[in-house]
């Protein structure tokens, strides 16, 4: 801002001219090629947005334009046209000479450029734009930015343009002007830019507006923190639950942990990625994830079933060996996935309509895909309890759950039954990884780690309830997240897992007894 | 399913029939014989056969038997409680790192004036993070008695806590296994942490010296694996008479039918608990000899996988067997140190079809091969 007060004045020391410019006329042309008055006809140009002006200017920037021999020169992508009509010239390049520009000067084209690209470009370019000028503000684009804001139609760009003017209009002399622009900043949660104004605001009562403001936007930031730590605590609480929804109802029914749980996940991610793989190039790539579900949940549930069928069946009834040989399967996938894919994370791609974010305050972005996984593991939910509930693979587990020998002795083949049914929780757990491809890495390590927190997950729900993994899932998350800011990642993880222990000591049975038979053998 | 699994367990692993000894003498022949070469003739092949005889052992032979030893000892202590008394803990890794950790403590303060920095009283790491003073739990942990208090306290404590809470709210099976895998979890966590005060990740290393002896010394590091041998072989005969006695034989009890027990009027609370607790003294002892043979001990230790193998071990030698474990320790670190240098990828595939061949197929280890002990 000083700097263009200095060019201000600077440019009432020159000679009088006729009025500045507010079109690009020849004349005009002919003061921007000439350095004494380019800055002032720079400026001059912008305020009255003049927005043919933005080529020119543009070229200016870049080095394009030249001074021939009788007119000013654009070189268009080689092609050298007349700065004002466009048509086509042709001069030996030897006779040119480029129009420079020094440091300062380049600021203040930059300025202009932005000013002027708020009105024609595209919503992404416009925002672009803005950015540029909360950067590098200068008083003469407010009029082309007040003129943008009035045609604004995209709402992120709106919102943005509307903090700039208020920016600009801060260093009003007016202290009405002022004011209004300290209620705009506070709404937009420009906190800088009102911390810099308190540096050198002399009124009082604006001193006293600012001060008001400043608070204000403390307390939303901190509330948009909240909210923002509460939102990833349950997207962490949905991946968990994704994590934990296949082993609450294998453990239900058969007592038995899967140790190699977290390896299905991976499973699922490699399947993601592999199908990733195949869609790469193609114009349907958007859509792989479609293609990716059903490799995901087939790929874990076939490994499930081999699992099952080796070795969880073999050592039925002895809980504790079980937990061993699958620890010893979970070896396995892992060391036959380093070895066939490397050690190395592989690179697994969101879809262009999963990636950026939903702006719900000025400092709160929900990413899209968190915002899906959410919305999906709550459909993988919705869709487990139909099974447990609609079908009658669902009952006969269910029955089998609650009492083995019983439904045996009413004729439910149980073996088959675990089978399907470690099959089934082994895909939900395929599901859960192609859902973390989206938002992690995906390496041969990605399921280690995970079965303590979904074991965490199902002995705080209660074993084979739906609702209680749910809630246990979510307030899991989220009492994770909550636990960050002052205690650290780390240890919110120890403070979890040791409430999680002591919770055990009060309730074995988890927030949610079930009545059965089976449990009291725990 | 109750009754299944009483009837499955007890034919697996059947406990000595009462009043019978638990090895006929040939067995103890071995044992002896075996105490002899690792104590006697061990050290004297590695320090009196010169280098260049082919029969000269050489430093990284001896760390590997003074380690596997170490290994053994905390099988054997997992045996007590897994092979006796039922109850799988996926945490001893934890006790043996824990009673590392006191031992590396003290070794971290002999180092004196030789570590990097110099400074006489802070260790390295401490200088490092630019902490002025010792935390408070440091304080004293130049005096080698209070330390090797601690490498009991330590872990007896913890497992004496832990435990009550876990066994009077009869946590039992699977979620026993898995609570103490999240105790060891979490432990981990905490120690990769710099401000907890024990090296974050590094850990200790640099060991210089024990009691004045300079570690990097031939005789320091036989005599480390005479006690090694020592203590297995203490640790072997305690085990022994605690097996054989009338408490052994409860615990076999609760192993089998818990609520039996109970309902005859003994509290398995404090059986289990006392077996539990000296379990992981056992456990903390091991790993206080362990850390000046290897030089160095981090949270690495306390990894879930870690105390997963010692469960393997007791499983590959034979659950209940005493002498199981042992062997199946030495097979299980003896074959890991060779394959991880020879073939690193196929480590992983052996030790994980291992857990599966062991489950499915030796119940009984590889002792109930060629030793049924169940015989009438």
């Amino acid at each position: 801002m000083l700097l263009t007060a200095t060019a201000a004045r600077a440019g009432e020391a020159a000679p009088p001219e006729p009025r500045p410019p507010t079109t690009l006329d020849a004349a005009a042309l002919d003061r921007l090629v000439k350095p004494e008055s380019r800055e002032e006809t720079i400026a001059s140009l912008v305020e009255a947005t003049d927005v043919h002006a933005l080529p020119i200017l543009r070229a200016l920037l870049e080095g394009n334009l030249y001074l021939g021999p009788t007119a000013v020169l654009v070189d268009r992508e080689g092609a050298l046209q007349d700065a004002l009509t466009g048509a086509p010239a042709s001069v030996d390049r030897e006779q040119l000479e480029q129009v420079t520009i020094n440091n300062r000067l380049r600021r203040t084209l930059e300025r202009a450029v932005a000013a002027l690209s708020l009105l024609e470009d595209s919503p992404s370019g416009r925002l672009a734009a803005v950015r540029v000028l909360q950067d590098n503000p200068g008083p003469e684009v407010l009029p082309a930015v007040q003129k943008a804001l009035a045609q604004e139609r995209d709402r992120e760009v709106k919102e943005a343009l509307r903090a700039t003017a208020a920016m600009l209009a801060l260093a009003s002399p007016d202290p009405g002007q002022r004011l209004a622009a300290i209620e705009e900043l506070r709404k937009a949660h420009a906190k800088r830019r009102l911390l810099q104004q308190r540096e050198v605001e002399k009124d009082p009562t604006v001193l006293a507006a600012l001060d008001d403001a400043v608070r204000e936007v403390d307390l939303a930031l901190e509330r948009a923190a909240m909210v923002g730590l509460f939102f990833s605590g349950l997207s962490l609480g949905s991946i968990l639950l994704l994590a934990a929804l296949g082993l609450a109802i294998t453990f239900g029914l058969m007592g038995v942990i899967n140790m190699a749980h977290g390896e299905l996940l991976m499973v699922g991610a490699y399947a993601t990625w592999l199908v990733q793989g195949a869609f790469r190039g193609s114009r349907h790539f958007d859509w792989y994830l479609l293609a990716a579900l059903p490799a995901a949940f087939l790929a874990a549930a076939a490994v499930g079933a081999l699992l099952e069928i080796t070795v969880v069946r073999k050592l039925y009834g002895r809980p504790l060996e079980t937990l061993l040989a699958t620890w010893g399967a979970s070896l396995l996938i892992v060391q036959t996935v380093r070895v066939a894919f490397g050690a190395q994370n592989v690179e697994v791609s969101n879809p262009s309509w999963m990636s950026g974010g939903v702006t719900l305050l000025p400092d709160l972005v929900l990413p899209w895909n968190r915002i899906v996984i959410l919305l999906f593991s709550a459909g993988v939910l919705v869709g487990v309890w139909l099974l447990l509930t609609r079908t009658r693979l669902g009952l006969l587990v269910r029955a089998v759950t609650q009492d083995r020998q019983r439904a045996a002795g009413l004729g439910v083949r149980t073996p088959r039954v675990d089978l399907l049914a470690f099959a089934v929780g082994s895909g939900i757990a395929g599901l859960g990884g192609c859902a973390l491809s989206q938002i992690g890495n995906v390496g041969p390590e990605l399921g280690q780690g995970f079965i303590v927190d979904s074991f965490m997950v199902v002995v705080l729900g209660g074993v084979g309830q739906l609702a209680g993994t749910t809630i246990a899932a979510g307030s899991l998350g989220v009492v994770n997240k909550l636990l960050e800011p002052w205690a650290g990642a780390v240890m919110a993880k120890i403070v979890v897992l040791v409430f999680v222990i002591l919770f055990i000591q009060r309730r074995p049975q988890g927030l949610f007894a079930l009545r059965g038979r089976a449990l009291e053998e725990g | 399913m109750s009754t299944a699994i009483v009837t499955l367990g007890s034919s697996i692993a059947a406990p000595a029939s009462p009043g019978r000894r638990l090895y006929p003498p040939r067995v103890w022949a071995v044992i002896l014989a075996a105490y002899g070469i690792v104590a006697v003739a061990i050290p004297v092949l590695h320090l009196a056969v010169p280098a260049s005889s082919p029969l000269h052992l050489s430093d990284y032979t001896v760390t590997l038997v003074g380690k596997i030893l170490c290994y053994a000892t905390v099988a054997l202590a997992m045996d007590l409680v897994w092979g006796y008394t039922g109850i799988l803990s996926l945490g001893h890794g934890l006790f043996f790192a824990l009673g590392g950790y006191a031992m590396g403590m003290y070794l971290m303060r002999a180092i004196g004036r030789d570590g990097v920095y110099g400074d006489p009283v802070r260790p390295d790491f401490m200088v490092f993070l630019d902490w002025k003073e010792l935390p408070w739990y440091w304080l004293g942990s130049e005096r080698f008695l209070q330390q090797a208090l601690l490498v009991v306290l330590v872990p007896g404590l913890l497992a004496f806590v832990f435990g009550w809470f876990a066994f009077r709210s009869r946590i039992r099976g699977v979620y026993f296994s898995i609570i103490t895998q999240a105790l060891t979890y979490a432990a981990m966590l905490l120690f990769f942490r710099n401000q907890t005060g024990f090296g974050g990740n590094n850990g200790f290393t640099d060991f210089k010296r024990i009691l004045g002896y300079p570690l990097a010394s031939p005789r320091t590091r036989v005599v480390l694996l005479m006690l090694s041998a020592t203590l297995l072989l203490s640790v072997l005969v305690l085990c022994r008479a605690l097996v054989l006695s009338k408490l052994g034989r409860v615990l076999t009890a609760i192993r089998d039918a818990e609520d039996r027990v109970r309902f005859c009027g003994y509290d398995p609370v404090s059986f289990k608990l006392f077996v539990w607790t000296l379990s992981a003294c056992i456990c903390g002892i091991a790993g206080a000899l362990y850390v000046p043979q290897v030089g160095i001990i981090n949270p690495g230790e306390m990894s879930p996988a870690n105390s997963v193998e010692i469960a393997i071990a007791v499983a590959l030698g034979g659950r209940g067997t005493l002498l199981g474990p042992i062997l199946g320790a030495a097979l299980l670190h003896g074959s890991k140190s060779v394959l991880t240098v020879a073939v690193p990828e196929l480590w992983l595939f052996v030790l994980g079809l291992s857990f599966i061949v062991v489950t499915r197929w030796l119940p009984r280890g590889v002792l109930g091969l060629f030793w049924r002990e169940g015989r009438s």
